[in-house]
């Protein structure tokens, strides 16, 4: 299962590349990562269908989480494939506001920093177990 | 005819003495009891006729007796008013005539009268006229002295006036000079307020800007935690592993020497991450701290990039809607200067916050294609003073605005959103504080910069 973590903070990558280095090593799952939400589209442009699910952070300069989380669903939004990938919103505002936006938007759900990984890894189980 | 009644001429005369005497020389006032005898001179006079008439002695002497008693009455007074100048003169007038006719007197009857009689008669003659003379000068010495008294008078009074008019005067001039002291009073006391209420604004102007401030280091706090616990609980993980592995009989070196190198690692980003939150802790509590003044070796690029985070955090947190893109040209090598930090990071902060408002501002008009960018640019002249330019391609400022945005308490903000002291303070603290220079760089429509210069 391919993700795509967007966020502007570089250490993220070497965090979940240790997170889930099992899964990794496994081949479960393959990260991707962009540090930003125009780099992100970008990716997806070029890398049309393969992701599955989009982890992005909130506040980043430039586009914005929920920004990127739009642009997707609106580019998506057509049934013919294409299908469009999931997107889990992640950030450390965990106000109720930002919640209810993200979701009204369409994101698949919604998580604050610090991030609970264990919490993480279970729900990024279930979805791949759903993918199979 | 009779002789005595010579006498009774005299008395009229001696009357008319008395009267003119008393009015010349003011005899009421100046010799009161002797101007009550002087009214009982006329007693002798009618004595002598009645005492003289009743013993039927007749002597043309009786007048001449009569008069005497009268000039010596009369010098009695002149003698005792001495001290006064014209009964002085009237004495000295009135001398050669009253020993003449003493002398007179005293030879009556005598041979040598008879002898002398003409010569008598020319003395007296001058006499007279010396007593006249004498008069007349006593006269108008007393009309010289009446009017000396009354220009006397009038000067007292014109003295008294003017005392009065002074004590009027000093009486103005104390009730002035209090009302000048009440005012001064009044004016040191308002000025008091004023100092206070100022400082009051400051610390208020501080506090709104750590208000912007807090939740962006909210944001800003949990990234580092978010790796610090993230970190940490993977290096257990990590260690698990490791010995695991390390139980294992058939061990694989590379992957023990993998699992260390990470282990490394995520110590030194905890240890990274770590500093980044207690770095922002500790600007945050120097933000709110009132400033030491102290001067300290400070990384301008830190500093613009850490206050351009949490201004940018700060107005998120505050606007979810809100978004620009950060862009920052910080030269590298830049050398540390000797700044007061937390007023430094203030201002920055101040600079940040305004360009984020002005890119608001526009993007609310909606242009198409419009993308908010707040740009920092550091660098090192060639003189080697440091420059910091905040830049956006925001609003810009009206041309009538841009004098004034360096006043205090000028704000162009609504009612309650802006201090209008941030500007003012930043000016004051750069200049002031720093030596440094702030100028603004404006096209109304366009965007702002504001170019900070401080000294090395």
């Amino acid at each position: 299962m391919k993700i795509l973590v967007v966020d502007d903070e570089a250490d993220v990558r070497t965090l979940f590349e240790q997170r889930f280095r099992r899964e990794i090593r496994s081949g479960l799952f393959s990260f991707s990562f962009a540090y930003s939400g125009e780099e992100a589209l970008d990716y997806l442009h070029a890398h049309a269908s393969e992701v599955v699910l989009i982890l992005s952070d909130i506040n980043m300069p430039g586009m914005s989480g929920l920004e990127l989380l739009r642009q997707i669903k609106q580019e998506y939004a057509a049934p013919p494939p294409p299908p469009s990938p999931q997107v889990m919103m992640i950030t450390a505002y965990g106000d109720t506001e930002s919640r209810e936006q993200a979701l009204q938007l369409g994101a698949f759900d919604f998580l604050t920093k610090p991030v609970d990984f264990a919490a993480l890894k279970d729900k990024l189980l279930t979805l791949a177990s759903h993918e199979n | 005819m009779d002789l005595n009644a010579d006498v009774l001429l005299s008395v009229v005369l001696a009357l008319f003495v008395v009267r003119g005497l008393r009015r010349f020389l003011d005899l009421p006032t100046r010799l009161p009891r002797l101007n009550q005898l002087l009214g009982w001179l006329w007693l002798p006079g009618l004595v002598l006729f009645i005492g003289a008439r009743a013993i039927h002695w007749k002597s043309d002497q009786l007048d001449e007796l009569y008069m005497l008693l009268v000039m010596l009455a009369v010098t009695t007074v002149l003698f005792l008013l001495r001290s006064y100048r014209p009964a002085r003169t009237l004495l000295l007038g009135l001398g050669p005539f009253l020993v003449l006719s003493a002398v007179e007197l005293l030879l009556s009857g005598t041979r040598l009268l008879q002898e002398y009689d003409e010569g008598f008669d020319t003395a007296k003659g001058f006499s007279f006229i010396w007593m006249f003379t004498s008069f007349f000068i006593a006269r108008s010495q007393k009309k010289h002295l009446e009017k000396e008294r009354i220009e006397r008078e009038e000067e007292e009074k014109a003295r008294r006036l003017m005392a009065a008019q002074k004590v009027e005067l000093e009486r103005l001039v104390a009730e002035r000079t209090a009302i000048l002291t009440q005012q001064a009073e009044e004016l040191r006391e308002a000025l008091t307020e004023l100092k206070t209420t100022q400082a009051q604004l400051i610390q208020a102007e501080k506090m709104a800007s750590l208000g912007e401030l807090t939740a962006g280091i909210a944001h800003e706090i949990q990234n580092p935690l978010n790796f610090v616990t993230n970190f940490s609980d993977v290096s257990a993980e990590l260690v698990t592993e490791l010995e695991e592995e390390q139980q294992n009989p058939d061990r694989d070196p590379a992957l023990e020497a993998e699992l260390l190198g990470d282990l490394k690692q995520n110590l030194l980003k905890i240890n990274h991450h770590g500093q980044r939150a207690a770095s922002i802790v500790r600007g945050m509590l120097e933000h709110s701290r009132a400033s030491t003044g102290e001067r300290q070796s400070t990384d301008l690029n830190t500093l613009a990039d850490e206050y351009l985070r949490l201004a940018y955090h700060g107005l998120r947190a505050k606007d979810k809607t809100f978004n620009a893109t950060l862009v920052t040209h910080l030269e590298p090598g830049l050398p540390p200067i000797e700044v007061v930090s937390q007023d430094v990071g203030r201002v920055l902060l101040n600079l940040f916050t305004n360009a984020f408002y002005a890119v608001q501002k526009r993007k609310e008009l909606g242009q198409p294609g419009y993308t908010p960018t707040v740009t920092v640019t550091t660098r090192q002249l060639p003189d080697g003073d440091v420059e910091v330019r905040v830049h956006d391609n925001g609003t810009g400022i009206p041309p009538a605005v841009v004098e004034k945005i360096f006043q205090p308490f000028f704000t162009t903000k609504p009612t309650g959103e802006g201090t209008g002291l941030g500007l003012s303070l930043s000016y004051d603290i750069i200049t002031k504080g720093h030596g440094g220079t702030l100028v603004v760089e404006t096209q109304e429509g366009h965007g702002t910069e504001f170019i900070v210069t401080l000294p090395h």
